[in-house]
């Protein structure tokens, strides 16, 4: 296949946010690469210092403005832009699309949709209706079926340094995941594969509010004990929501689920971790998010998985005390002590 | 009894799209029948040898395949069983238990051999044998009875019987895209997808297809159905391929989805049952069989392989509801499908039904009440995208797609078996979804069903098994309360409707008072006990609530339940 003309195809990247970039990076080993930036200063500046985020761009990725160009030279496209911002691009690419294309999306988050004027809060129930995961949006929002999803311990700054790491792949066709593979994989990057797309994007999401625990765990300054029994139960509560919101088993206990949840676990410079850690020192919600450029996606996704339990009827109980404590008012201390003193102790009830 | 009121004349006669029989493509593959039954044993030899590369693999394969063949001619034999079956599987199974004793190379030609003798008989047993001149006689003689007994028994004057004024047109409303659908099936292949409710479904959808102007399709019918000599004659002559699903051996069912995706890109428009058997819950289908479905995504592949550059004939996939006041075997099927479903908890009474009542049931079905309507759906390409006027695929936004894209990988179109075993499954998820869309909602669907809601929670606390065991006569419903809850799930069908969700029968409109009389009248009407009566006070109750179950089924899934 290496020496096919079509192979030499570019292959797509949008979004040079730090992982864009990194991923941007990590294909061009193997492919030109052409990374798509919304902002055109950005681009200017890609184009000027031939760096993005603060890392260096590999030669042969081709920074640009314009997704209709990325489209049209590229079969197979890799989204990766802020769960906030994904359906808005997916509107925007989408007239250049046709169903030969390939994507493969590494965005971790929810896709909410709401009836005119209600909130997460205020509507009666919040379901699978209203919550898409990010390849469930590009098939809505365009004609591309062949969609997979990247997802698993990837710290953008570790893997810019070739420090050895693994992602998984997974899609619904065996040909987007070989090629996954085949585009992703070199000496320092294993690729796994998996046929659970909705599984793996939800393992990746509700791993977000774990971290958020980790980081009130740490700010109380508790050790690893505390941490080992957060993370297998934390583990449990994602495989009961994950199955509820449509996910495998499986899903949830490879890299994309114990793999990723375990490194963000363990990431003290990670938004997640650091809006747990700030409010177990006493600080109000309001006070962190402001400090905060970005929104710590862990935030919303508490309230998504709140709601979403609720009318699931999935006992989730980190999820509901951290609800407590992000919104009304609990303090890290009494969350813990509910959830130390929780009578319920079967270890593992789902196999 | 009263007529269920419809608008008159909507159901006008459509000119046939092609001019002769000659020149429909059911007829030319019979016409070629030797060939092509030749090319589908060839070709499913080949395609079994792909699946099995190895001589061991393919003669465990064939091992199996003879063993459950002998036991299925022991076990469970039918009138329409070739004569020398049994004959030729204990050849087979002779042959191949000498195997043992031979050299590699004469053990790989004789698995060969073996399995080229059985891809060829079942492809002989399969093809169909659609012959003009019975068609015609066929088609004549039905519409001939239907009309004498139509006519005889509404127009009530001396010599009505030979009278023309109510055709069958009157009996079984066409509804939907019919227009569409005649044009789809000039500009390409359509493959017609219906719900299977009631064994008349395939003669039905054949009067339907023929009083549309169509040529007539290959369908794949139950070969249980070639038992009954009346129907096989009718199938025969309608252009019926045999479907065994006593066979479910590799051989078997690759000729089966060979010869449907073979025929399929030859032209020939086909109909199957993708439901597979019969709704036994009264449940529109929720699972489809993925086999005979593949075989369109199959046909359409090989049409964009063999032509990369030019115009390709394209695969229609057309989703069809039958909607009826009564189906016949509800009684049998809803016992069936809750002695499945409840296991121990269910004891089901017996109550058969003999073919007395067939012939009762089409007397009564055509001298009484109780329409039949048939919902045409907009036709999807094999993707189950929306097809426009011109036959162009259409995306939620509107635009236009080349269907040959799906097929494309480094811009050439490639086999991928895998890839299309997903299509399949998003085709069928894509026409279940339909199905809901094209459900004509009748006043009789919708009386069962919020009667049966209604009885469900005046006993919150009892499973639907213990429900269904409590005595009739205890079931009664206020009409006034039932009238208002009926009036509020009927809103909620014109909101469905609204939104495209739905269809309903015009008779569903109107005064509150007469279409819970319609319906209720006209529910299950011809069963022994009735699903819904009015009792001397006015209210409503049941001497079969089972049966109200199955009928009541129909309605499941719009989220109806809320305004109960």
């Amino acid at each position: 296949m290496t020496s096919s003309p079509a192979s030499d195809k570019p292959v797509g990247v949008i979004g040079a946010g730090n992982f864009g970039t990194v991923i941007a990076n990590i294909l061009a080993i193997n492919r030109k690469v052409i990374l798509y930036a919304r902002n055109e200063q950005m681009v200017a500046d890609m184009h000027a210092k031939r760096e993005s985020k603060g890392y260096a761009l590999h030669p042969h990725v081709e920074p640009t403005h314009d997704i209709a160009m990325l489209a049209s030279r590229c079969d197979v496209i890799f989204p990766m832009v802020p769960s906030l911002h994904f359906r808005a691009m997916m509107k925007q690419l989408s007239p250049y699309l046709h169903p030969y294309h390939i994507l493969i999306h590494g965005t971790k988050g929810f896709d909410v949709i709401l009836p005119e004027g209600q909130t997460i809060e205020s509507i009666s129930k919040l379901t699978r209706e209203h919550v898409k995961t990010m390849s469930e949006v590009i098939q809505e929002e365009s004609v591309v079926v062949r969609v997979g999803c990247l997802a698993g311990p990837n710290l953008s700054k570790e893997l810019a340094q070739r420090q050895p790491g693994a992602t998984v792949v997974a899609s619904h066709f065996n040909e987007v995941k070989q090629l996954g593979k085949k585009l992703l994989r070199n000496d320092r990057f294993q690729v796994y594969e998996n046929d659970d797309i909705v599984g793996v994007e939800i393992a990746g999401v509700l791993k977000n509010i774990i971290a958020i625990a980790s980081g009130a765990l740490s700010g109380l300054g508790y050790g690893e004990n505390a941490k080992g029994l957060l993370i297998s139960r934390g583990a449990v509560e994602m495989v009961y929501l994950g199955r509820a919101l449509g996910g495998d088993l499986k899903a949830f206990l490879g890299v994309a689920g114990i793999g990723d949840l375990v490194t963000t676990c363990n990431s003290p410079m990670s938004r997640n971790f650091t809006v747990g850690y700030r409010l177990a020192k006493g600080e109000k919600l309001d006070d962190i998010l402001a400090d905060m450029s970005e929104i710590a996606e862990g935030i919303n996704t508490v309230r998504i998985a709140k709601k979403c339990a609720d009318h699931y009827k999935v006992r989730a109980l980190i999820t509901d005390r951290l609800y407590k404590v992000l919104f009304e008012g609990m303090t890290v201390e009494e969350a813990l002590d509910f959830l130390m003193r929780y009578p319920l102790n079967v270890d593992i009830d789902f196999l | 009894m009263e007529i269920l009121d419809e608008k008159k004349n909507k159901n006008k006669k459509y000119k046939p799209i092609l001019g002769g029989i000659p020149d429909w493509p059911v007829y030319q593959l019979s016409k070629n029948r030797k060939e092509f039954v030749e090319e589908v044993a060839h070709k499913s030899f080949e395609r079994i040898k792909q699946l099995r590369p190895n001589a061991k693999q393919l003669i465990s394969d064939l091992e199996a395949t003879a063993y459950r063949e002998q036991n299925r001619i022991k076990r469970n034999r039918w009138r329409v069983d070739p004569k020398d079956d049994s004959k030729f599987w204990s050849n087979i199974k002779n042959e191949l238990v000498e195997l043992s004793s031979k050299n590699t190379e004469e053990i790989n030609a004789t698995a060969d051999s073996i399995l080229e003798r059985i891809v060829l008989r079942y492809a002989n047993e399969i093809a169909g044998n659609f012959k003009p001149n019975s068609y015609r006689v066929t088609r004549e003689l039905i519409k001939f009875w239907f009309q004498r007994l139509l006519n005889g028994a509404r127009v009530k004057k001396f010599g009505a019987f030979f009278r023309n004024q109510y055709t069958l047109r009157d009996k079984i409303q066409i509804v939907g895209k019919v227009k569409m659908l005649r044009k789809l099936a000039t500009e390409g292949t359509v493959v017609m997808v219906p719900t299977h409710f009631s064994n008349l479904d395939s003669i039905l959808i054949g009067w339907v297809i023929h009083s549309c102007g169509l040529p007539a399709f290959i369908y794949g019918a139950g070969l249980n159905l070639f038992n009954i000599k009346i129907f096989a004659y009718f199938m025969n002559s309608l252009g019926a391929y045999k479907v065994d699903r006593r066979k479910k051996n590799l051989p078997y069912l690759e000729t089966l989805k060979m010869y449907s995706s073979l025929a399929v890109q030859k032209g020939a428009h086909s109909l199957f049952f993708p439901g597979g058997t019969r709704s036994r819950s009264g449940l529109i289908e929720k699972q489809l069989k993925l086999g005979l479905l593949s075989t369109a995504i199959e046909a359409q592949r090989n049409l964009y392989l063999e032509n990369p550059e030019g115009p390709v004939r394209k695969i229609f996939i057309v989703p069809v509801t039958l909607n009826y006041n009564f189906v016949l075997e509800a009684p049998d099927m809803i016992e069936d499908y809750l002695h499945v479903k409840g296991q121990d908890k269910y004891f089901p009474e017996q109550d058969k039904y003999g073919s007395m009542q067939l012939i009762r049931f089409l007397f009564k079905f055509f001298t009484k009440g109780s329409n039949i309507s048939v919902s045409i759906g907009t036709g999807l390409d094999v993707l189950g995208n929306y097809i426009d006027e011109e036959g162009n695929s259409i995306d939620n936004q509107g635009r236009i797609i080349d269907t040959k894209d799906y097929f494309i990988s480094n811009d050439n179109v490639t086999t991928d078996k895998q890839r299309e075993d997903e299509y399949t499954r998003m085709l069928s998820q894509r026409i279940v979804k339909e199905y809901h869309r094209i459900n004509r909602v009748f006043a009789s669907h919708l009386a069962a069903f919020v009667a049966f809601e209604m009885w469900q929670k005046k006993f919150p606390m009892l499973d639907l098994f213990s429900l269904l065991r409590l005595p009739e006569e205890d079931l009664e419903l206020d009409y006034v309360e039932f009238k208002e809850t009926f009036k509020r799930a009927r809103k909620k069908i014109y909101e469905l409707k609204a939104e495209g969700n739905v269809r309903h029968a015009t008779h569903l409109k109107g005064n509150a008072d007469e279409v819970i009389k319609l319906g209720v009248e006209n529910v299950g009407i011809f069963h022994l006990k009735r699903p819904l009566l009015f009792n001397k006070k006015g209210n409503i109750i049941t001497r079969d609530l089972t049966v109200l179950y199955y009928y009541h089924n129909r309605l499941v899934g719009y989220d109806l339940e809320s305004c109960i």
